[in-house]
């Protein structure tokens, strides 16, 4: 069991309890972080299964490489993420500081790295029967670069506090993730939904940073297409405007 | 600044990152350009509601393998610590 001493426990003290070999402290911490990695890998890969084995695999992984965790910040810069080589491609980037997101921790964002890494070779295995690999795929294809201009122009009709509320919105938000492709799916769900920085986001999936900005920018204006067509209010649609003009 | 220039930074401008000077520029467009605006508030709502849907819960029986599987690794990787 968890030793009732280290509940109130800051995550940096937990983090160096358990590099220290301190059992309880890293149950601790896999309570804290297992529903947000079962989560995200519940999203990726939308299978109970398989999402199941990448969490477990994710903390045992991170078991394996906790020594090699530096989530302390030094001097004026923020020490580099490390993480381990859990599939294998793409190599991490340490050679720049790094922003972590609201809401995510530095132990946080390595285990959500961890575990789309994880994810990914899953969704490589599933694709080993098809023509397209998931590395090819993840590739800027050519034409890509063109954006899609929004159409439907329109306030929505509520707030989303208020929108989140409702069932049939939660149907549309997951029927429209759906409808992404994978390569953008997993973009935003680790960068928007998760809360990763565009760095870590590329790290994660083996990419580059500006890949990662475009995949996510189209994601977000295909997103809000289809959510606009179901929430804007209709009678305050507008026209887009002339894009040859101002 | 024309429509597609700032479809183009949108990312930048929505996550707080784009330069001052071409923010200023960004702000100056959408207070005459009503889609724009529009289409910028529906993105920032499009992220705030996936943000705040629904925790995925761990099923219990997983929750319990996954500590029994977290104790066996701890002792295979680090054998001189004894669970409590």
């Amino acid at each position: 069991m968890s030793n009732p001493t280290h509940i109130e426990q800051s995550e940096a003290d937990l983090v160096r309890l358990a590099q220290q070999g301190d059992l309880p402290a890293f149950e601790i911490l896999t309570d804290r972080h297992a529903h947000r990695v079962y989560g995200v890998a519940l999203r990726i890969l939308r299978n109970v299964h398989d999402a199941e084995d990448v969490t477990q695999q994710t903390f045992l992984s991170a078991i394996e490489h906790l020594a090699a965790f530096r989530g302390r910040r030094s001097g004026s810069g923020a020490a580099p993420l490390e993480f381990p080589p859990v599939g294998e491609s793409g190599a991490a980037s340490q050679d720049q500081p790094d922003e972590s997101a609201p809401g995510t921790t530095m132990f946080g964002a390595w285990l959500l790295k961890i575990a789309a890494r994880a994810a990914l070779k899953v969704i490589r295995k599933r694709r080993t029967v098809e023509m397209t690999s998931l590395d090819e795929a993840l590739e800027v294809g050519p034409g890509e670069e063109h954006l899609p201009h929004p159409e439907f122009i329109a306030d929505w009709r509520q707030v989303p506090d208020v929108l989140a509320q409702r069932a049939e919105v939660r149907e549309l938000l997951d029927r429209a993730l759906e409808n992404l492709d994978e390569k953008h799916r997993l973009i935003f769900l680790l960068r928007d939904v998760e809360g990763l920085s565009i760095r870590e986001t590329a790290e994660a999936l083996g990419l580059s940073e500006g890949n990662v900005k475009v995949r996510l920018l189209r994601a977000r204006l295909q997103l809000r297409e289809e959510l606009t067509r179901t929430l804007g209010d209709p009678e305050r649609q507008l026209r887009p405007h002339d894009h040859s003009s101002t | 600044m024309k429509c597609s220039e700032l479809l183009a930074m949108l990312n930048e401008y929505v996550d707080g990152t784009v330069d001052p000077a071409i923010c200023e520029e960004f702000e100056r467009h959408m207070a005459g350009c009503n889609p724009c605006q529009v289409v910028v508030d529906n993105i920032r709502n499009t992220i705030i509601l996936y943000k705040g849907n629904e925790v995925h819960e761990l099923p219990i029986p997983f929750q319990k393998k996954l500590h029994a599987a977290v104790r066996k690794h701890w002792q295979e990787v680090c054998p001189g610590d004894k669970p409590e």
